[in-house]
């Protein structure tokens, strides 16, 4: 019940977080980048849900990004997959519990998605400029990006009903 | 050592007994879902990629983005008109921190579009007043035994007091003291100083000129000066009065020399029209004024006309 509730919020929280990006914050423009909210959330559901949760996450919030902005089904998805999954497994070994882990996940998260939406879109035949994806939009688009990413996280984890509960947490500590 | 010991996990912090081990281990199974998981999820990426790229424009796949599309757009359109006060507000202040720079740069702009237009202008005005004298040239108007030189007004007569201009030709043109010079109105005066580069025009209106002039339709000769009546006034003096002169008259360079007059214009060259006519019992010649052809105040590009075959 609790994971149907819990997938239940991270759909609605998913699906209104790629309908404001597709609509709203894509348009501002800062410095000739724009801020990723669908990024973010899905990063920080990632690091607090974990892998599976993370890759899920991005698959659903691409796949309703790319229907809202007619882009080529499954193209956002496969990115926001990786993302998903690679965050989450950060945050299983390593980042959760750290104060820095949404920050640094957000930044590095970014910057691996531009390349990667960079490549991939080029692997597809479409015209991107190098100079502007991965140039002169890059650091406003970070910037952006962890302006956001604090009070989204915290949003995060208060839907989730807190980091304690650990998706796939299976270690054992022996006490004697 | 037993294997039947208290373990407590992490997290929820309440002891449990250990179970046995299962047929896995316990790491397995949560690496391999989430891994199928994650080839599910990409393979399902690629999979709607692909189909796609490849199906038409109307395929199930194009129709199924569309139906969501369709649904999408009442939340995009509800979520566009909540935020579209702050997205003004956000336009604004962007607006006020470029409105500066941009204010700058339009002006800028605006002065180097103001400096090439009046260039253009003038570029242009002065295409117009040589095709003007070209014409000049190529007519029947034009005295047959000169050549000429065409230069342009390098400085305006300095007050009204003077009426003398600077032309951009000189002595390494060919041109010499006494030439006449004209435009395609008529006659505007004669060098009066050389240097190599430059010369400089006495205008007809100079006080101190004086040209042999004719009568087109009365014959009458006499001499053309400054007059008293104005600025750009001329009188024909020395006019008898056995000569039927009217109002309306043609008054050109009559081309000839006499004692009192040694005559460096060719002839036929307009001068002006005659405006009044008029005699007096004591005065042995008649009283006629003369309005030039020439606008004396917008002179900008002249003909130094040269004789033919005079050593230079």
């Amino acid at each position: 019940m609790t994971r149907a509730l819990d997938a239940l919020k991270v759909g609605v929280l998913v699906f209104g977080a790629a309908v404001l990006q597709a609509s709203i914050v894509g348009a501002f423009d800062v410095g000739g980048g724009r801020p990723d909210l669908l990024l973010v959330t899905v990063v920080a559901v990632a690091l607090v849900g974990g892998t599976t949760t993370g890759a899920a996450t991005g698959f659903f919030a691409g796949l309703v990004f790319d229907v809202a902005t007619f882009e080529t089904l499954g193209v956002t998805s496969l990115l926001l997959t990786l993302a998903g999954y690679w965050i989450g497994r950060y945050g299983e070994t390593t980042g959760r519990g750290r104060t820095h882990a949404p920050l640094l996940s957000v930044f590095v998260m970014t910057i691996a998605y531009a390349v990667a939406g960079y490549v991939f879109h080029t692997i597809l035949g479409d015209t991107v400029s190098a100079a502007v994806a991965l140039g002169s939009a890059l650091p406003a688009a970070i910037a952006g990006n962890l302006l956001l990413t604090l009070p989204v996280f915290a949003l995060v984890r208060r839907l989730l009903a807190g980091p304690e509960r650990v998706e796939g947490l299976r270690e054992v500590r022996l006490l004697g | 050592m037993s294997r039947n010991r208290t373990a407590r996990v992490a997290v929820l912090g309440s002891s449990v007994q250990r179970s046995a081990p299962p047929k896995h281990s316990s790491r397995t199974n949560p690496a391999l879902k989430r891994r199928v998981v994650l080839g599910v999820l990409v393979l399902a990426s690629l999979v709607l990629v692909t189909l796609y790229f490849r199906e038409p424009e109307g395929g199930s796949l194009h129709a199924a983005r569309s139906a969501g599309s369709a649904v999408l757009k009442p939340f995009q359109v509800a979520a566009d008109r909540v935020v579209q006060p702050f997205r003004d507000g956000w336009e604004y202040v962007t607006g006020l921190v470029s409105a500066k720079d941009e204010l700058k740069r339009a002006r800028e702009e605006n002065r180097v579009l103001r400096q090439e237009a009046t260039q253009f202008k003038f570029a242009f005005e002065q295409s117009r007043e040589l095709e003007r004298l070209l014409d000049y040239v190529r007519s029947p108007a034009f005295p047959e035994d000169y050549e000429y030189i065409a230069a342009p007004v390098t400085a305006y007569p300095p007050s009204q007091f003077e009426q003398r201009l600077v032309i951009g030709a000189g002595e390494n043109h060919g041109i010499r003291e006494n030439d006449p010079v004209v435009n395609e109105e008529g006659l505007v005066g004669r060098v009066t100083e050389v240097t190599a580069d430059t010369a400089q025009v006495t205008l007809l209106t100079d006080e101190k000129m004086a040209v042999g002039a004719r009568d087109l339709d009365s014959d009458a000769v006499g001499i053309v000066r400054h007059g008293s009546a104005g600025q750009d006034a001329l009188v024909l003096d020395l006019v008898e009065k056995r000569y039927a002169v009217e109002v309306g008259d043609r008054i050109v360079t009559s081309g000839t020399r006499s004692a009192s007059l040694d005559s460096p214009f060719p002839r036929g060259i307009p001068i002006g029209t005659v405006t009044f006519v008029g005699q007096s019992d004591t005065d042995p010649y008649k009283q006629i004024q003369i309005s030039p052809d020439v606008d004396f105040g917008s002179l900008h590009s002249l003909l130094v006309l040269i004789p033919k075959g005079a050593p230079r």
